[in-house]
């Protein structure tokens, strides 16, 4: 036998023997190291006769590539086993809980804003906002409601002067009156915001909000207000079909007026939009009064259009089935908690209003 | 205004049921509020029969009755009327009626040990009369109606209209009966009006004085004497009962009654306690006159008032007074039908905070024309129940009133409301509703009628004419998604940006009002006024909030004492600087209370502190795109917070617009107001003082360059004085070459054993890389010498290792 495939032989039966990675690296180094046995065969080759030299340098090669082989292999496995070994060790209860975080919310009256801002960008209309104390002018006589006009009994009304000059604003309205005395028609806006009055009990607070449209252009009529409140109402309520009902009202600052139901019912405790025979009022409008657009400067021959306002806190109420209004501004952490909507659920029009 | 189907149809024909009458009122504009189970309550009393009694074993006063309902067993009934006895025929009332007056639901109860099934009613808790002496005693006739219903009459509901401001007619039977036949519902019933015919004088004179502001402008009256003032017959009291007014006396029911019926109020003097004659004048200044209600009024200049030689007898349009007032034995009466300005009512009635049903109807404006018609019918009626003779009708005015015309351009309908009728339609509606009409090629010459103060324009018709065709005529037009100016400003958009930026660090959002009790308010108020409401609904809400902090402590407090003890909360809203518009400001405001990692298997517990919130602060404003190595921080903050543990940030140095505060509350607020917490972190971000970029986001996206030479990691440690800055160190540093250093860092803060006393050690972090070469060791050295010489010359410290 020759010297080589001894050298092979031994090299091997010994690889396949328990060995540590020091064992291993000896092995590498008893072959492999300077005068290792192997590297010493790779310097004979030249004294090597040359008819045998091809043989002898190719059987060489193989048996070292063979030997390497081994040993890496060898060394793979005992590394892992070492790990395996480390990692047995290292096993954590993993259900024990992670470490904690807090979750902020955004008010569900934000959220049905940002909602109701959404589904009116679609349709072109623009956000304005106006001051929340406002002058007796733009409150009332502005709006076509005279100072001794009973319609003021309406409002209750929260004064800042003995004169009842200055107030907080009782509706969302004033902003109408601020836009068109600040651009040129045509209008085209939604306005939302706290508005005041002056009572308190389980179904009124003292502050709530509103919106407020307007649309005033050269041909806007009863019909594009109901359109555009019926577009509303589908998209926030996010339901195939509505009903709604529009009845004659009376509000100084348009004519003619309604108020607008939507038909509802109750189904297991919840309240279902667009389906039964009850009805639910959730807003005002009607076409804007001339007098209100004289008042404005805006020359109501050229242009008409419409108004409205609705309880964004009842829109909420209705859309999240919460019961209690003054529950809205309680400031209760488990309500907000509960009805609070995440930060990332910003309502948008690709994606909608909702999850 | 109450209602009922059975008085509707004195004026109103139709085949309708009372079903169709509720939705056809609602589609006209007189919504129905409610529809009140009146009948339904009355259909349960009976007429009975007391068969016996025996006295109560445990109540002297006490009975026990057997009563025939007419039914085959007599209930039993525990009565403590002294008139309570054999063979009275009476009113029962069963268990489930509910007493009109008290409006108490009857239950089986027991009482003093004896179970009584009903009670036997009074006349005053039938709402019958003031009678509350002992139960109602009906005549032997009622015997062969023993278990019928007593209200038999009455079939209808009480129906509650809430009616318009603009609409006073409608606060009349009749005025609701012409809007409904004019809407198809019925025929309108032509009134067979009765006149007065008389040969005497009204010898009371009137006079109404010609001053500026007289709020009375007409004033009709009659004299009616020897009348016998007694109760109203059956009929009478029936038909005020069914709307929930309760009978007076024959006199008074009967006013009340034309009252109701054509909205026409009146007004009924005892004649022979008004001192010669009637004046109609302006009040003077502290003049007194005691009012029907019990109260003594002390009137200021220029009320309208009705008065003799003696003084004031009524305030005109909204109450009379005692002197003259007529009682059951008054003899003769003067009946009083007037027109007063809807305006002076208001003055009036506003300055003396009195509110009658008569101001509630003249303030809106009563039909000028019916002064006659209300006298006739009322007068008429008077003398008819009360005996005595009535004289002719005095009218004195000193204006008459002035008849409105429209012209009305047909087309301005299918203008407005996007559908079209007929002008023959029009002329129809309009006729059914009292206008006259005169058509004129494409315009409609129309005269308003008298009871229609709100008409006065064409849009008014319009109304009218959408109102009574239908909105449900009104055609659909789908809206145009289109889209030609930005929805939100940037204002806005920063808006939500900051909202939705606070909320994603944990803070829950609140919404609170935007008034405050002024205690709290006085804790961070600072140099601000105080802004009073005149009419707060409690004086615990009586500012408006000069900073969120007052309201958000107060609800974080009771959120504590529900038993929670980490929460943040936060609100953005106004603040209050002044009571004229446009003196507020937003503010993102927000407190943080309790502790980090409470009870955490894993982490160590610690309180909260100032910069968990300066984080929130800072990488919110980063969030939003303001660049964080430009912030300027110093501790100049407002006295609510702890002098040694608060912020203010600047987005620039240069800057003098506080963009942000924070820190601690300051431990004397939090005992004052006795909040529980281990510590109260606060913050507030000025909204309008953040100056936006008008750059969109592809234009905020600089050019994207990178280094990949080697960079070096170095570590400093100062010494410096304690009042020295971390920020005055860090500005200093990168003050040196910003091309080259990069991402310094304050690793270690450090006071105490091997540092003098008045000093302290902090230890910077930062990294040295060029974008253009390997540095070179001594490239490095030099920069290192570079550093620690300015930040030695610029804040006096001294390099430590």
């Amino acid at each position: 036998m020759s010297n080589l495939k001894k050298i092979r032989n031994e090299f091997i039966l010994k690889l396949k023997g328990k060995l540590d990675l020091t064992e291993i690296n000896q092995i590498k180094s008893d072959l492999f190291g300077k005068s290792g046995l192997i590297s010493s065969q790779f310097k004979k080759i030249g004294t090597i006769v040359e008819s045998e030299r091809k043989k002898f340098a190719s059987d060489l090669n193989l048996i070292k590539d063979e030997l390497q082989d081994l040993i890496n292999l060898k060394t793979d496995e005992v590394e892992n086993a070492e790990i395996n070994k480390k990692l047995d060790k290292e096993k954590i209860d993993i259900t024990l809980p992670e470490r904690p975080f807090v979750r902020g919310k955004i008010h569900p009256v934000s959220q049905t804003i940002d909602e109701i801002s959404s589904i009116f960008s679609e349709i072109g209309f623009s956000v304005e906002e106006g001051p929340d104390v406002e002058n007796e002018y733009n409150n009332f006589t502005a709006l076509n409601t005279p100072d001794n006009h009973p319609a003021r009994d309406m409002h209750d009304t929260f004064y800042l002067d003995e004169k009842k000059q200055k107030l907080l604003r009782t509706h969302t309205s004033p902003v109408q009156i601020r836009t068109m005395l600040k651009d040129k028609p045509p209008f085209k806006i939604i306005a939302p915001g706290r508005t005041y009055r002056s009572d308190s009990d389980q179904t009124h607070a003292p502050m709530f909000h509103q919106v407020e449209g307007l649309h005033i252009d050269k041909n806007i009529n009863m019909g594009h207000l109901k359109g555009c409140l019926n577009y509303l109402i589908k998209e926030f309520f996010e339901v195939d079909k509505i009903k709604m009902r529009f009845r004659p009202s009376h509000f100084p600052f348009t004519e003619p007026s309604a108020e607008v139901d939507i038909g509802y019912e109750i189904k297991d405790g919840k309240i279902i939009i667009g389906e039964g025979n009850q009805w639910l009022e959730i807003l005002g409008c009607g076409m804007v009064h001339p007098n209100v657009l004289k008042n404005v400067k805006v020359d109501p021959i050229k242009f008409q259009g419409y108004a409205f306002g609705i309880g964004i806190d009842r829109l909420a109420m209705l859309k999240y089935g919460i019961n209690d209004l003054r529950a809205f501004f309680d400031c209760d952490y488990r309500w907000l908690n509960h009805f609070g909507f995440d930060p990332l659920d910003v309502p948008t029009n690709y994606r909608g209003l909702s999850r | 205004m109450k209602i009922t189907f059975d008085w509707l149809q004195d004026h109103l024909k139709t085949n309708f049921k009372e079903k169709h009458l509720l939705e056809q009122l609602t589609n006209i504009g007189l919504e129905v509020e409610s529809v009140g189970s009146l009948s339904a309550d009355n259909e349960t009393f009976k007429i009975a029969k007391i068969i016996k009694t025996e006295k109560h074993p445990n109540a002297d006063r006490l009975k026990i009755c057997d009563v025939d309902v007419g039914e085959k067993e007599f209930k039993k009934v525990v009565c403590g009327a002294a008139n309570a006895r054999e063979g009275l025929i009476t009113i029962y009332a069963p268990p489930g009626s509910t007493i009109p007056k008290t409006k108490t639901k009857l239950v089986v109860a027991k009482i003093r040990g004896v179970t009584s099934y009903g009670m036997l009613c009074s006349e005053s808790e039938l709402n019958l009369s003031d009678e509350s002496d002992g139960i109602t005693e009906l005549s032997n006739k009622f015997k062969k109606s023993i278990g019928k219903n007593f209200f038999s009459k009455s079939k209808s509901n009480l129906i509650d209209l809430s009616i318009t401001p603009n609409r006073p007619d409608c606060l009349g039977f009749r005025g609701i009966a012409r809007d409904l036949a004019a809407s198809g519902f019925g025929k309108l019933l032509e009134l067979k009006e009765k006149k007065i015919k008389s040969s005497t004088k009204q010898t009371l004179k009137v006079k109404i004085n010609k001053e500026k502001n007289q709020g009375c402008t007409a004033f009709g009256s009659c004299l009616i004497t020897n009348v016998k003032n007694t109760e109203s017959p059956q009929w009478l009291k029936n038909k005020l009962i069914s709307v929930g007014q309760k009978p007076i006396s024959a006199i008074v029911d009967i006013t009340n009654y034309v009252m109701l019926d054509i909205n026409r109020p009146l007004h009924a003097y005892d004649a022979d306690r008004i001192e010669k004659g009637i004046i109609v004048r302006n009040s003077n200044s502290g003049e007194k006159f005691s009012a029907l209600d019990n109260k003594e009024y002390k009137l200021e200049k220029d009320m309208c008032v009705i008065s003799d030689q003696k003084g004031v007898l009524g305030l005109g349009g909204i109450i009379g007074g005692t002197r003259s007032a007529t009682e059951l034995d008054t003899k003769n009466i003067l009946l009083e039908s007037a027109y007063f300005k809807p305006r002076s009512i208001r003055n009036t009635s506003k300055k003396l905070n009195l509110d009658t049903d008569a101001k509630f109807r003249f303030e809106r404006g009563i039909d000028p024309s019916s002064i006659e018609v209300g006298l006739n019918k009322a007068g008429l009626l008077i003398q008819e129940i009360c005996g005595g003779e009535i004289s002719k009708i005095d009218i004195q005015k000193i204006e008459t009133h002035k008849v409105q015309i429209v012209k009305f351009d047909t087309n301005l309908f299918e203008k407005i409301s996007g559908f079209k009728i007929s002008a023959k339609e029009m002329i129809k509606i309009l006729g059914d509703l009292g206008f006259k009409c005169k058509k004129e090629k494409k315009y409609l010459r129309l005269t308003v009628p008298s009871w229609r103060p709100d008409i006065s324009q064409e849009i008014d018709i319009v109304e009218e004419l959408v109102r009574i065709s239908g909105f449900d005529k009104i055609k659909i037009i789908a809206p145009i998604k289109e889209r030609t100016k930005s929805t939100l400003t940037q204002t806005q958009k920063l808006f939500h940006f900051l909202q939705r930026a606070i909320a994603s660090k944990g803070y829950l959002e609140a919404i609170t009002w935007s008034f405050t009790n002024p205690n709290y308010n006085d804790y961070f108020k600072e140099t601000n006024k105080e802004i009073k409401i005149i009419n707060p609904i409690s004086s615990e809400l009586g500012v408006l909030r000069n900073s969120i902090f007052s309201n958000l402590i107060m609800y974080i407090s009771k959120n504590l004492d529900r038993g929670f003890k980490d929460l943040s909360i936060f609100e953005i809203g106004p603040v209050f600087f002044g009571s004229s518009p446009g003196e507020q400001t937003t503010v993102v405001c927000g407190l943080s209370a309790g502790k980090k990692s409470r009870l955490s298997w894993i982490d160590k517990e610690r309180n909260i502190d100032v910069f968990d919130v300066k984080r929130d602060v800072v990488q919110t404003l980063i969030e939003a795109g303001y660049n964080s190595d430009k912030f300027f921080i110093d501790d100049k903050t407002p006295n609510y917070y702890h002098p040694g543990k608060s912020g203010r940030i600047f987005l620039n140095k240069d800057n003098d617009q506080v963009a942000a505060y924070f820190g601690e509350i300051h431990p004397n607020i939090l005992k004052k107001i006795d909040i529980k917490t281990d510590t109260l972190i606060g913050f507030e971000i000025f909204f309008e003082n953040l100056k936006f970029s008008k750059k969109t986001l592809n234009d905020q996206k600089s050019k994207f360059t990178t280094s990949d030479f080697q960079k070096s990691e170095r570590d400093f440690a100062f010494l410096v004085n304690k009042d020295v800055k971390a920020q005055d160190l860090i500005n200093a540093i990168s003050s040196v070459d910003q091309k080259l250093v990069s991402n310094i860092k304050v690793f270690d803060v450090y006071e105490g054993e091997n540092i003098p006393d008045n000093q302290k050690s902090i230890a910077i972090n930062l990294t040295i890389q060029s974008s253009e070469k390997t540095l070179e060791d001594s490239d490095l050295e030099k920069i290192n010498k570079l550093i620690i010489e300015t930040v030695v010359n610029k804040t006096g410290a001294k390099i430590r290792s």
